[in-house]
């Protein structure tokens, strides 16, 4: 008998029932939407309070500095300082951007950080949405992420401004390929696109997807942190090539908008990771002990750290090594990975085969894995020195030799 | 009080989708021409969700808005500022004339059709599903042309930025 505590939301059930017998399935239908609606606000506004003094702290104790630390307890209150200080300051609007939408970025990149949360499955029988197109929906929204920072960019009518526009753009769909064609393979295996009923095959099965599909998760992680525009891949606001890149023009509580944002962004990329590759509020029979939605966000919260860990330890990419990777290596490797899940599930549901056969999936995809890791980084690793020979696009501009190109000292 | 919310978003959506279609044919700066057609390109999506085709309207938003839109930004920054004007179009007139009189043959035919409800009203509940199966089953044919057409396209697209022989683009 699973225990029940106030944090297991046994009132709202109670009050579900209530306006389910005394009122009309209308009032149900618009409190229900309502009550969750700011469940998913508050965690996100929250979150993003909470993971800018995360950040800084962690960061900072993994460059072996402090971090904030003055305002409040262990620095705590520095992001509430923080948000203060935004909102004081001067709304700038530079003389030539374009006036109406030059204000629309900073809002349109709130909406598709926020309908992220809504498919997720918090718990059994909580999920906000549960669309049985879940995982083509986080994927479609999270388009129009870029299509917000190329306004960004080009309204602001700075040139750095539209280089970082232009970066994110060409990165969004270089990335965008690899991302879709990973998410892929466990909708193929769960037979679900929504989240929840992803969630269900893992639990139904006592396997995360994870084990399931290893290559899968490995190319989402990478091209879902390019996606964020976070250090591996921040080329998009690489503030030592081109200022700050989409946001160099926004002051005041519009760049708090677009920080806050990225900081949301990175949950919802973790949310996705827990709910699709590990099991999402599962764990093993402890879900009937711990409340589900406690275990989903302590995973959300377990992979943002790494997200952190990668930002504060990792250097930039260069914006062709970057383009070179998806390309080269995340596509045909996410093709391959594609082809062996197709081919494991038509063995295993048309033929009929006992479910233990998942287990040497796993075995099989670990290796393939491996192997597949191992052949393309030999060969990127030999396309990579051997850069393209003409410079396209920019043919006038006379580019200095890369580090690369050059001959090696001595010789 | 269900059917009366789906009129409404009906309308809404019809209103902003017409709406900005038009705003994208009048309007002087191309950059937000295309930004209008994207807003278009949502209101059909939300028109989608209306006739509870979710999975059409996901693509809708997926490919449009998330692709063809892209795509049209980079065609645009990539021309000349000079050739970036909308309203220097010198077919205005006659192509106006054109596209109101398919207007009028579409509405006259949309008029005269007999709008009978299909049997069984809403039947699928998936329709991703419902799809995938229609798409490898009996539209197995349809399907693998438009790939290899893609394919084609594609090919068509590597060769004609490939290096030709001095090392200038073929």
């Amino acid at each position: 008998m699973p225990l029940l505590f106030w944090y297991d939301f046994d009132p709202l059930h109670s009050l579900y029932n209530w306006l389910r017998d005394n009122t009309s399935s209308e009032v149900v239908y618009v409190v229900a939407a309502l009550v969750a609606a700011t469940g998913i606000l508050s965690f996100v506004g929250l979150g993003a309070l909470v993971n800018v003094w995360l950040e800084r702290r962690i960061i900072g104790r993994m460059q072996v500095r402090k971090g904030p630390n003055r305002v409040g307890p262990f620095g705590l209150l520095q992001p509430v300082a923080d948000a203060i200080k935004l909102i004081q300051k001067e709304v700038l609007q530079p003389r030539d951007s374009d006036r109406a939408l030059f204000n629309l970025p900073p809002i349109l990149v709130f909406i598709p950080a926020m309908l992220t949360f809504s498919v997720f499955a918090w718990a059994p029988d909580l999920v906000y949405a549960d669309l049985n197109v879940g995982v083509l929906f986080l994927l479609a929204i999270s388009s129009i992420t870029s299509l917000a920072i190329f306004v960004a960019g080009w309204s602001s009518n700075n040139k750095y401004a539209l280089l970082g526009a232009m970066r994110v753009i060409a990165m969004a769909i270089s990335y965008e390929i690899p991302l879709v064609l990973a998410l892929l393979a466990p909708v193929i295996f769960a037979g679900t696109m929504s989240l929840a009923g992803i969630v269900d095959f893992q639990r139904e099965y006592d396997v995360w997807l994870a084990f399931l599909l290893p290559t899968s998760l490995f190319i989402y992680a990478i091209a879902a942190t390019a996606e964020l525009n976070r250090t591996p891949a921040d080329i998009a606001e690489a503030e030592s090539e081109i200022v700050a890149g989409f946001h160099t023009e926004y002051s005041g509580m519009k760049f708090g908008l677009f920080y806050a944002v990225e900081l949301i962004n990175s949950l919802a990329v973790s949310g996705i990771v827990a709910s699709l590759f590990f099991g999402g509020y599962s764990l093993y029979g402890l879900d009937d002990y711990i409340p589900p939605w406690i275990i989903f966000i302590g995973k959300i919260y377990f992979f943002y750290f790494g997200l952190i860990w990668l930002r504060g330890t990792w250097p930039r990419l260069r914006i062709d090594q970057l383009m070179a990777f998806a390309w080269k290596m995340l596509i045909p490797m996410a093709l391959i990975n594609i082809a062996v899940a197709a081919t494991e599930v038509l063995l295993w549901r048309q033929l009929e085969w006992d479910n233990w056969v998942l287990g040497v999936f796993v075995a099989i995809n670990l290796v393939t894995m491996v192997l597949l890791i191992g052949f393309f980084f030999r060969m990127i690793t030999r396309d990579f020195y051997r850069l393209p020979r003409r410079v396209r696009l920019v043919h006038d501009v006379s580019v200095p030799s890369l580090p690369a190109t050059r001959p090696a000292a001595g010789s | 009080m269900e059917d009366t919310a789906v009129i409404v978003a009906f309308y809404v959506l019809t209103i902003v989708t017409l709406g900005s279609a038009l705003m994208v044919a009048t309007v002087r700066d191309l950059v937000h021409a295309v930004l209008f057609l994207v807003l278009s390109f949502v209101g059909v999506a939300g028109l989608y969700i209306t006739l509870s085709a979710d999975f059409v309207a996901v693509v809708q938003v997926l490919i449009y808005v998330g692709a063809i839109s892209v795509l049209m930004l980079f065609a645009i920054l990539l021309t000349p500022r000079a050739s970036r004007d909308n309203a220097s179009v010198p077919y205005a007139a006659p192509i106006g004339v054109l596209a109101g009189l398919l207007g009028a043959v579409i509405i006259f035919v949309a008029l005269k059709t007999d709008w009978a409800t299909a049997p069984g009203g809403n039947k699928f509940e998936t329709t991703a599903a419902e799809i995938g199966k229609a798409l490898l089953d009996p539209f197995v044919i349809p399907f693998e042309v438009a790939s290899v057409l893609l394919v084609i396209a594609m090919l068509g697209a590597i060769l004609l930025v490939r290096p030709g022989e001095g090392g200038e683009p073929g």
